[in-house]
């Protein structure tokens, strides 16, 4: 038997191309935006996630039959802010100088849409194991995004790839910048994380028609 | 058989093939084409948008070439300041020389044509694969980029930020006629932003400056704008300002060559007038209410907004590029208001906030395309309300009359 069924694969493949949260439904924009100046930074905030939405998916499926539906906003974002909050420590304990760079962007993870999207739109009516695939399906569709604008904004914008310089040194003038060339600022600042975002929009949409709304 | 027909019989054997839009690019380039309109009743006109685009063109040209020879004159002019020596501007003593012109186009013609060759071929791309004609929105632009960019402008730079414009600024949209944002000062701002080194500070106006620094021949050529900003003696004259003797952006230097340029865009009623006029008018207010303020002493010497706000306001038009940017690039059709109440918003804004940036924001010396890019985004605000404004007003009138 297969590990898993047709669907349950849909699960996980369906947030990478079709169904993806921040290209198809437009959530989690601003962290997107905000953290992918350095490859390092996009990947320990894609790994945040994939942990709060992993864990968080399968809690609250596992209450979900319990919690009065009054009241399961603020369960809800109890279970996200607990989670966020070791997520933080344990940052803040193993990777200090990484954790200043990210700022207030992991305590911000509570306010990221898609948590409480698939919260609200999965978690609440399916089993443990398919929330649980939901929620990393999820997190892998915002970290491919995440990853891919991370990896042009800091090759582009710092020359450089997980903080090695990749195109030579840009003070003393080797590799490519021997020839001239020159690190582009603007790939630093977040507009142009917008335009890379709606860059890689338009290339998703143009590849799959039927994403195209009238 | 002429060339004309030899070309419309060709057209006619491609027709619907995939590359015909980039040949019926060139074909309308060269001639009319023989198409005509065969159903409807139609009103003619002799200003189809190639003949505006033209129209726009010829009032650059000069101030292009006004731009060759300045290049020139500045590298020449800072290399004998370097050496103590410091001569007047004259025409035609030592500004229209054939030296300067060589110097000049050594320069400034690879800006032309880099622009020109990159943002065609950019646009043929797009009419090929979306299989629309090519539109004639870049011939503007491709002339307009030069101009407003430091003569020292490394070229790839130019290419890359080209690409960016067009595409970004421009297509994504739908092309010409549906951008949101001027083309040319999209490209600007992106070199701005990408490359603020190469686009500021007392190196890049002046050609060879960057290759000396640091060098026994260093030359420098601080433009106005930036000795103000760091209330420094300005060492030009008025009449340098004018006639646009002074360091500066390619075309933007000569503000009599841009009146000119003016005039004749106003006459071939191409450019609107209402525009023009009301956005150097909230320059001069704003100039004025900053005069205002030093008047009553708020603010004193010991502020580093001291040099720029003392500005008398009229020299507001001379330094910087607000008259450039009044003239050709807030009147673009496109992007700017459509209602005559709008215009005059629009243009009042554009002055108004240009000289606010250029006050305010020393890091920003220029602040003209931020301030226009700011309002193409307005823009269509501005018309809706002056349309709901008109609409309410015509309801009123209507119940009086009913009442």
């Amino acid at each position: 038997m297969a590990l898993l069924s047709k669907k349950d694969t849909k699960l996980i493949t369906d947030p990478l191309s079709d169904n993806n949260p921040i290209t198809v439904q437009v959530l989690g924009i601003c962290s997107a935006l905000a953290i992918t100046a350095e490859l390092e930074a996009s990947v320990v905030m894609s790994v945040s996630v994939l942990f709060v939405m992993g864990v968080g998916n399968v809690v609250i499926s596992m209450i979900r039959n319990i919690v009065p539906s009054k009241i399961r906003i603020i369960v809800q974002l109890t279970v996200i802010a607990t989670l966020v909050i070791i997520v933080d420590l344990v940052l803040k304990a193993f990777a200090y100088e990484l954790s200043k760079t990210l700022s207030v962007f992991i305590g911000l993870i509570i306010t990221n849409c898609i948590i409480m999207g698939r919260f609200e739109a999965f978690a609440l009516g399916n089993g443990l194991w398919r929330s649980f695939l939901d929620g990393i399906g999820n997190a892998f569709g915002y970290a491919v995004i995440l990853i891919i604008v991370g990896f042009f904004r800091e090759l582009l914008g710092s020359g450089t790839l997980w903080g090695i310089a990749v195109l030579g040194d840009p003070i003393d003038k080797t590799g490519l910048y021997a020839l001239g060339y020159e690190n582009n600022g603007f790939m630093l600042l977040s507009p142009m994380a917008l335009i890379v975002v709606g860059i890689i929009i338009w290339v998703q949409r143009a590849r799959s028609k039927h994403l195209i709304e009238d | 058989m002429s060339i004309k027909s030899k070309l419309h019989e060709i057209k006619e054997t491609f027709k619907g093939k995939k590359m015909a839009p980039a040949f019926n690019a060139f074909h309308t380039f060269l001639y009319t084409p023989n198409e005509v309109t065969s159903s409807g009743t139609h009103v003619k006109v002799a200003d189809d948008l190639k003949r505006t685009m033209n129209t726009v063109i010829m009032s650059l040209v000069p101030c292009l070439i006004f731009g060759i020879f300045n290049a020139g004159y500045q590298h020449n002019l800072a290399i004998d300041a370097a050496n103590g020596i410091y001569t007047q501007a004259s025409l035609f003593g030592n500004f229209l020389t054939f030296e300067n012109l060589m110097i000049g186009s050594m320069k400034v013609l690879p800006l032309v044509i880099v622009s020109y060759v990159v943002g065609l071929t950019v646009e043929f791309i797009f009419a090929v694969i979306k299989g629309h004609e090519v539109e004639e929105g870049y011939l503007v632009t491709g002339m307009l980029v030069p101009l407003i960019v430091p003569v020292d402008l490394p070229l790839w730079m130019l290419a890359v930020s080209v690409v960016f414009g067009v595409i970004i600024g421009k297509e994504v949209f739908g092309g010409t006629g549906m951008n949101i944002l001027n083309p040319a000062l999209t490209i600007r701002a992106f070199l701005f932003f990408a490359y603020p080194t190469w686009m500021s500070g007392d190196k890049v106006w002046v050609h060879d400056a960057v290759n000396r620094a640091g060098t026994p021949d260093a030359i420098s050529g601080e433009t106005i704008l930036g000795s103000y900003a760091q209330n420094q003696e300005i060492i030009y004259s008025l009449s340098d300002m004018f006639y646009g003797f002074i360091p500066g952006s390619v075309g933007e230097t000569s503000k009599l060559l841009i009146v000119f340029g003016a005039l004749f865009l106003i006459f071939s009623k191409i450019g609107s007038w209402r525009i023009i006029t009301s956005t150097l008018l909230g320059a001069l207010v704003m100039g004025l209410i900053f005069n205002g303020v030093i008047e009553t002493g708020l603010v004193t010497n010991s502020s580093k907004f001291y040099g720029l706000m003392s500005v008398p306001f009229w020299e507001h038009l001379l330094i910087g590029s607000i008259l450039f940017g009044a003239v050709f690039m807030a009147t673009d059709p496109v992007t700017a208001a459509q209602t005559n109440k709008g215009k005059w918003i629009y243009g009042f804004l554009i002055g108004f906030i240009s000289i606010m940036i250029r006050v305010f924001n020393p890091a920003y010396p220029e602040g003209v395309f931020l301030a226009i890019l700011l309002m193409n985004v307005f823009a269509p605000t501005i018309d809706h309300f002056v349309i709901q404004s008109n609409v309410k007003m015509r309801l009123n009138r209507l119940k009086i009359k009913t009442a």
